[in-house]
């Protein structure tokens, strides 16, 4: 266990000024010292491709390294429902103020005030930067911008490009970075995996790449690493993150040192696709903003095998409705999911396997007419047509909640900067700014106020202190080293030579998770888990089996080294729910509930955000904690009734 | 259900490749076509053969890294349809189902259905982009874009550049890719300033790579996202106003 303390670095001041104050106090690189500088980004997401474009623009040599083929395949591509800011454009009384005190509300008071605060204020700059760029922004019949509301929110302020906003502010991100590449201010190395984080005297001073294509581990150093790789949602199994969305970058600089908060706060999104059988190979997700239109719903009756439109109203149970009559169909997402989950549970669960609830259009069609229906979310029906042919303008959607998004994630201070100097982690692989639980339509607006709006400042606060100062070569030891140990997990993961592939034991992975980390936790069932992963992962080094050679595409071999990260994760996400014994946001422990089953909190103990030290696999991690102070907003028990 | 598939194996770019043919017995009608891979995969890791290697990632059409020539069409026989979302039940029991991969030049294959697309960012680096830079954006609503304009706008922004369009054509043409980000960007009056120094940058970037379009629509039909062929008429008829405007030279009487 090392001396270490935790400094968030935020800015005295009052909450409205702190990020004034701090970018007028942060030293700066005049412009033309920028290009003695090398900044290293990893993952060109929504954060990493935002934040390579912009600090190419500003004159820094970039290098961004992404595993997919091309930086448009990232998994930002997939948001559907829309992204926050505190426009007002519907005059409905939204504010900065308002946006701020929703996200740390709905977050459950687990964040922290001062981040959570700038991210409300940049959210205005990044709609602006985004329709500069050619962002197709829905727009009203004059011309104005659209906004729909999201869950969370008595307001309308999410903007969106039908049901494909992530995709299209990806483009834009990916965009911008393609000219910059044009332009020879950032150089990407696609299908290139970082296996290794390298830090000499205590700063991160580069990482170590695998080439998918040819196997080659090379070392690149620079001044300052990025890393935006995203969330550990797969650790699951079966979410609705990509396939090859992963946690190796964010864990490989975990073992090196930097701290990872809060690994319990995973969100289950109310509405995807329910499982259909043994072979399903990832959940889909049904955009948030369905619940705009759609109302949830379960027959009263217990075993009811009518048809659902054969159901008359008087016998349905608008249970999200009934129970929370303010928010109604947009509770938050954690909310939502424990309902529908007490329904399901409780036996009133619909469909073939009785493992959902209905999602249904029908009142909205008769309101607004089909083709308002098609206009708003035609995309999305279709897509739930493919998958479960039933056409959901006639019968009602069944939806039913699944692994969604992490809010834990790498520690790092107001300056996104992780505890180890000269590492910064930006967009979901940070813990930083939605707490507990993730408001819809919050995500692409952290991602996109990292990487545009925040890191491009702070980041020239670190890089002022090392002017002149040259980077650390890739022949030094500490290079040799990490490339050394990264070829030696590759030939090991090929040399076992097992009996099960690779996707048998993240399969068993997924199974262990979700029934005793997933929805509902208990002591009791955090403490199996706990004895079964360790057991399974040494099965998995025992027993794997990975074909093929290292210096090819080899598919298996990168999923083996994946997922043997996942093994060790899985560890820190149970430890730390463990530990939380209380329940807020998207982890609930079942001995901490309300009477009426909402989560209990327990703000006298566990205002904290728990940051975990690596010390050994299999040994126990060391727990940090950050106090969370609020100066600013109240703390109460969430009430969406 | 049953099919019989036979599949394309290529150890590498530079190495031939050929068929092989697998039969599976154990498919359920709900998967998708790629779940029903990952158990021919599964099937070959227990047999000691090396899996397929395919590219894929979100499984919900729209990351665009999926691609199979299934029985010769592109992403399959459903319409509007990426080969990750299309479904088992969509083929008859005991089918037989031939795999290749996207063939184009342009597009070399990695090993087996995996393929090198990166002559599409190319054409994005050479100009599928407006000059936007972070910080200089003015208030959103200051420029109105009527809806209809923000609508087609987004038609064509739909492209999630598959390479589906270039596998089905005759001419391994990327007009469809090309035109879909040329018509996005110029439809709107942020891309304005850039129009014609945009489409004559991207057309000719496209050119270095792909076939010519001789107007036989498969691309229409391939594509996942539907999107239209008109904007292939519309990137023409662009690049040829540009041809005739030389707007470095506008000052000068010709």
């Amino acid at each position: 266990m090392s001396d270490i303390t935790l400094d968030a670095k935020v800015p005295a001041g009052p909450l409205e000024d702190k990020w004034d104050l701090h970018r007028f106090e942060m030293r700066l690189v005049a412009p033309n010292n920028k290009r003695k500088f090398e900044i290293i980004v990893v993952g060109t997401g929504l954060a990493g491709a935002s934040a390579a474009a912009t600090l190419g623009e500003l004159g820094y040599n970039v290098k961004a390294f992404f595993f997919h083929d091309s930086p448009r395949r990232a998994h930002s591509i997939a948001a559907q429902g829309g992204i926050n800011a505190a426009k007002n454009y519907k005059n409905d009384g939204d504010s900065v103020y308002r946006l701020f005190y929703d996200t740390i509300k709905g977050g459950d008071y687990r964040s922290r005030e001062a981040n959570t605060y700038r991210l409300a204020q940049v959210s205005v700059e990044i709609i602006d930067q985004c329709t500069a760029q050619g962002v197709p922004f829905a727009r009203e019949y004059g011309g104005h911008l659209d906004n729909r509301s999201f869950g969370g929110a008595q307001v309308s302020r999410t903007f969106y490009a039908r049901g494909q906003t992530g995709q299209q502010l990806l483009l834009g991100a990916y965009q911008a970075l393609e000219r910059q590449v044009h332009l020879g201010a950032v150089k990407q190395y696609n299908r290139t995996e970082m296996l290794d984080l390298v830090v000499k005297d205590g700063r991160a001073v580069g990482i170590v790449v695998r080439d998918l294509l040819t196997g080659e581990i090379t070392s690149h150093s620079a001044h300052a690493v990025v890393l935006a790789t995203g969330g550990y949602g797969n650790v699951f199994y079966l979410s609705t993150n990509a396939k090859a969305s992963n946690a190796t970058a964010a864990w490989r600089a975990h073992r090196r040192g930097a701290l990872f908060a809060n690994p319990c706060y995973t969100q289950i999104h109310p509405t995807c696709i329910p499982a259909s059988d043994e072979f399903q190979s990832k959940l889909v997700l049904m955009s948030e903003s369905l619940r705009n239109d759609g109302r949830v719903w379960v027959p009263q009756e217990f075993g009811d095998e009518r048809a659902p439109n054969q159901i008359p109203a008087s016998e349905r149970d608008y249970f999200l409705e009934r129970r929370y009559p303010a928010f109604g169909n947009l509770v938050p997402r954690d909310v939502a999911s424990r309902a529908i989950k007490r329904e399901v549970d409780a036996g009133r669960g619909v469909g073939p396997l009785k493992n959902g609830v209905y999602l249904d259009f029908a009142d909205a069609i008769d309101r607004l007419g089909e083709q308002t229906i098609r206009e708003r979310y035609g995309n999305l029906f279709q897509m739930y047509e493919r998958i479960t042919a039933e056409d959901p303008y006639q019968v009602p959607m069944r939806i039913y909640p699944a692994v969604h998004y992490t809010m834990g994630g790498l520690w790092v201070d107001y300056n996104l900067m992780s505890n180890v100097p000269g590492l910064y982690v930006i967009g979901e692989a940070n813990f930083a700014d939605q707490g507990a639980n993730r408001l819809g339509a919050s995500a692409l607006m952290q991602g996109l106020a990292d990487g545009y709006f925040i890191l491009p400042y702070t980041i020239g606060d670190y890089l002022a202190g090392l002017l002149n100062t040259p980077v650390v070569p890739v022949d030094d030891p500490v290079f040799a080293e990490a490339e050394a140990s990264v070829a030696e997990r590759v030939r090991s993961l090929l040399a076992v030579k097992g009996h099960h592939s690779v996707d048998h034991f993240h399969r068993e992975l997924g199974r262990i998770m979700w029934d005793n980390c997933g929805m509902a936790r208990s002591e009791e069932t955090l403490k199996k888990a706990l004895a079964e992963i360790p057991e399974l992962r040494e099965e998995f080094h025992r027993d794997v089996r990975v074909l093929g050679d290292d210096q090819s595409l080899n598919q298996s071999l990168e999923k083996a080294g994946r997922v043997s990260d996942f093994l060790e994760l899985a560890e820190l996400v149970c430890l730390d729910a463990l530990q939380r014994e209380e329940s807020c946001g998207g982890h609930f422990r079942v001995e901490h509930q309300t009477e009426e089953g909402e989560a209990l909190r327990d703000d006298e103990h566990f205002a904290f955000v728990g940051a975990w030290e690596f010390e050994g696999v299999g040994e126990r991690p060391t727990l940090h904690k950050e106090p969370l102070e609020f100066e600013f907003v109240h703390l109460a028990q969430r009430s969406y009734k | 259900m049953r099919v019989h598939l036979r599949v394309w194996r290529q150890a590498s770019t530079e190495s031939p490749g050929s068929f092989e043919d697998y039969d599976l017995d154990d498919v359920s009608p709900d998967m998708s076509f790629l779940e029903m891979f990952d158990t021919l995969n599964e099937r070959l890791v227990a047999e000691g053969r090396e899996p397929v290697a395919f590219d894929h990632d979100c499984r919900e059409g729209i990351c665009g890294s999926c691609g199979m020539m299934i029985n010769g069409q592109a992403h399959g026989p459903e319409r509007g349809t990426a080969t990750c979302q299309l479904h088992m039940r969509k083929f008859d029991d005991g089918a037989h189902i031939t795999v290749e991969p996207w063939r184009s030049t342009a597009f070399p294959v990695i090993k087996d259905l995996s393929v090198d697309r990166g002559a599409f960012d190319r054409i994005i680096q050479a100009g599928g982009y407006i000059t936007a830079p972070t910080g200089s954006a003015p208030e959103a609503n200051l420029t109105l874009v009527p809806k209809p304009v923000a609508d087609a706008a987004m038609d064509a922004a739909a492209c999630i550049g598959c390479g589906a369009c270039v596998a089905a054509c005759p001419n391994g043409a990327a007009h469809l890719f090309t035109s879909a980000k040329i018509a996005h960007l110029n439809l709107l009056p942020q891309g304005q300033p850039e129009r014609f120094e945009r489409v004559t940058a991207m057309v000719d970037e496209m050119e270095r790579w792909f076939g010519s379009c001789t107007m036989h629509g498969e691309c229409e039909v391939a594509c996942p996202k539907e999107i239209s062929i008109d904007f292939i008429a519309m990137m023409n008829r662009e690049y040829i106003k540009a041809r005739f405007k030389n707007r470095k030279l506008a000052a000068q009487v010709t």
